[in-house]
């Protein structure tokens, strides 16, 4: 039990890079659906830098940095071109897909493990009996997404920014009148979303597995996509999403590590089953999108 | 005046030529990444080139790729026009493919032609199934349809290799010992005619015409007509009595249509066997994703997306002997792929604008 615990609070770190990056993004209007493809991004140059310097923080470092830059790139093609948000999306993914598989396929080219952040315990807290294992034995990433859920329900509800941001989603025009600059807080959300993407990706490479592999994100950017949506733009459902989601994903681990016989692939496959059932179930539910979600703003259009 | 005429046929002809600006674009980058990674861009295109033209097989094989990238990019042609947004074409091509296999195996002893047609249309079915599930989800519960297809993707993934590493495997594999997670070959008679001494075949032609098919279906039918107006604007449709979530699930549902039956002419065509490499990339080349963005390019028209298509499927054959002669990774076109989508959709503002500019130009030249 304690296991199962602890590889949950483990898992669910890149979902909850990922899942409250996009959150950010659409609270403010914008629906990146190139999350997977910044995290694959953000895998690779973290992984990259590690494996050069032997240092984690400056792969984390060039991971935000790549992470910014692909947001600025998507912030660009539906902030300013106004394209349809749902197809840009894809576009992004499938360029960081190619790209990170290109560039792992002509610099390091086979299976390599780094030695990325190690674990580091909390003293004292770690201690604790049960709890201690659960909670404060982990990797500095681990910690760090956990403490990025208050830090931005703070941002997002209590600060003029958070309030701009959200005003920029829900009703556009309004915030503009109110001397709201849309456009300029729609790109500080996309670009911050994206170095919370490349964050989820490094955690992967450079905290939890270790090594890249190409595509070793499995659609773990669209799972945290579907995450936003179930946690109703909130970073604390984003959370009990994002803890479901590891959970059931540990409970399987163990499963086969137990040698229950389930075909491994159908346990393979309860993430994605759950995630539509997750979304299907949302339809009863009274939350909505942000407004202006997916709409394109322009000043003096319709 | 002159003048002006002749600014405006530029900027016709301009406002055509976008998407082809977006791949040059997009080219462009590529080539600056290849020289950042040390590689001749020149030496690079060139065998890419080769690749998909040099020689008799290397145009068949540019066209074979070209089929899955067409039946993909018709169904996106509908769905996109319908206001729905199919990514689940790898899923549907998987199970397209799945269900084709498992009737031609079963089917065995039947004559060929039936067996074929029969396995086709089941191909057809499964991925109108699968796409219709992600329809369903959209107008009935209101599930983001981009999110549930691609969800679907991997389930149709996991079941494939649950599939092909169990109850669908070669028995000849179970008895040697080897378990490769493939089925055993399709019976002879249901491979699909070769139509000139290459790996060309017949389903390149199928493609071709259900093309037309479906701009018939578009522009000369009231379904068609309906799909278009729900995509154009929801209350419009609404307003004027059209069922918004019947052509909704429709619109999924053909789009998985043409993209199972694409899976099952590449097991007909191709392969004459279902086989898995653990992800969908194996089966299907990328099509599902590739087909989009042939579709996109061919400005979501089927008769448009016929060249496109052809275009992506000369990018994918070429960027196969790119890879054996420069030994740069063929994953160069999928980034060059995610780069031309950016730059068309992007582009599309940019033409928008230029359209409505043109039109003011024309109507001040009226009042002269």
């Amino acid at each position: 039990m304690v296991g199962i615990a602890t590889s949950a609070i483990r898992l669910a770190t890149p979902y909850l890079y990922a899942a409250i990056g996009e959150a950010i993004g659409q609270l403010s209007g914008v629906l990146n659906l190139g999350v997977d493809g910044i995290m694959l991004m953000g895998a690779f140059t973290g992984f990259y830098v590690t494996l050069l310097t032997g240092h984690p923080a400056l792969g984390l470092l060039a991971a935000m940095a790549t992470g910014a830059s692909m947001g600025l790139l998507m912030a660009f093609i539906s902030v300013t071109l106004q394209a349809e948000q749902g197809i840009s999306g894809i576009g992004l993914y499938l360029f960081g897909l190619g790209l990170s598989t290109l560039l792992f396929g002509m610099t390091v080219g086979t299976v390599k493990t780094v030695s990325g952040f190690p674990q580091a315990p909390i003293p004292g807290l770690s201690r604790i009996p049960i709890l201690g294992e659960i909670l404060f034995s982990h990797n500095p990433l681990v910690y760090g997404a956990f403490a990025l859920v208050p830090l931005a329900w703070f941002v997002l509800n209590k600060t003029p920014l958070g309030l701009k941001l959200r005003a920029a989603g829900q009703n556009p025009l309004a915030a503009d009148s109110l001397g709201v600059d849309v456009i300029r807080v729609r790109y500080v959300a996309v670009v911050l979303g994206g170095v919370l993407s490349g964050i989820a990706g490094a955690s992967l490479s450079i905290a939890l597995l270790n090594v890249f592999q190409q595509n070793m994100t499995n659609g773990m950017g669209f799972i945290a996509v579907a995450l936003v949506y179930f946690g109703g733009w909130r970073p604390l459902g984003v959370l009990a999403g994002a803890m479901l989601f590891s959970t059931v994903n540990a409970i399987q681990v163990w499963l086969q590590v137990q040698g229950v016989k389930i075909p491994s692939d159908f346990a393979l496959m309860m993430p994605y089953v759950i995630t539509i059932l997750v979304l299907a179930s949302m339809a009863k539910r009274r939350i909505h999108a942000p407004a202006a979600l997916n709409k394109p703003f322009e000043r003096g259009g319709e | 005046m002159s003048d002006r005429v002749r600014s405006r046929q530029y900027a016709g002809l301009l406002i055509h030529l976008t998407p082809l600006f977006a791949v040059l674009l997009a080219f462009f980058v590529g080539a600056l990444m290849l020289v950042g990674l040390g590689v001749n861009p020149g030496t690079a295109f060139k065998s890419l080139l080769q690749g998909a033209f040099g020689n008799l097989n290397a145009i068949a094989d540019t066209i074979v790729k070209m089929t899955p990238l067409l039946f993909v990019g018709l169904g996106i042609c509908i769905s996109f026009r319908g206001g729905v947004l199919n990514i689940g074409g790898e899923g549907q091509l998987v199970v397209g493919a799945l269900a084709a296999t498992a009737i031609a195996l079963a089917g065995k002893g039947f004559p060929g032609w039936l067996l074929a047609t029969v396995a086709l249309v089941t191909g057809a079915l499964a991925g109108a199934v699968w796409g219709g599930i992600a329809g369903f989800l959209k107008a009935y519960l209101n599930v983001n349809e981009i999110l549930s297809t691609i969800m679907l993707n991997y389930i149709a993934v996991y079941g494939m290799n649950y599939l092909l590493r169990g109850p669908m495997m070669d028995p000849l594999q179970v008895k040697l010992g080897f378990f490769i997670p493939q089925t055993a070959r399709l019976p002879r008679a249901v491979d699909l005619p070769r139509l000139v001494p290459t790996r060309l075949h017949l389903g390149a032609l199928i493609a071709i015409l259900v093309a037309i098919f479906v701009y018939v279906f578009l522009w000369r039918t009231t379904i068609g007509f309906r799909i278009r107006t729900v995509g154009m604007s929801r209350r419009a449709a609404l307003a004027s009595g059209i069922n918004v979530r019947r052509y909704t699930v429709l619109g999924l549902l053909l789009a998985g249509l043409f993209a199972g039956l694409g899976g099952a002419v590449e097991v007909l065509g191709v392969h004459h066997r279902m086989f898995t490499d653990g992800t969908a990339f194996g089966f299907t080349g990328g099509a599902g994703f590739n087909g989009i963005v042939a579709a996109l390019f061919g400005r979501l028209h089927p008769l448009g997306t016929i060249p496109s298509s052809f275009l992506f499927g000369a990018l994918l054959t070429g960027a196969n002997k790119m890879q054996r002669v420069v030994q740069v990774p063929s994953a160069l076109i999928v980034a060059l792929n995610g780069l031309i989508v950016l730059f068309v959709v992007g582009s599309e503002v940019i033409r928008r604008r230029r359209l409505r500019r043109l039109e003011k130009l024309t109507i001040v030249e009226e009042e002269i």
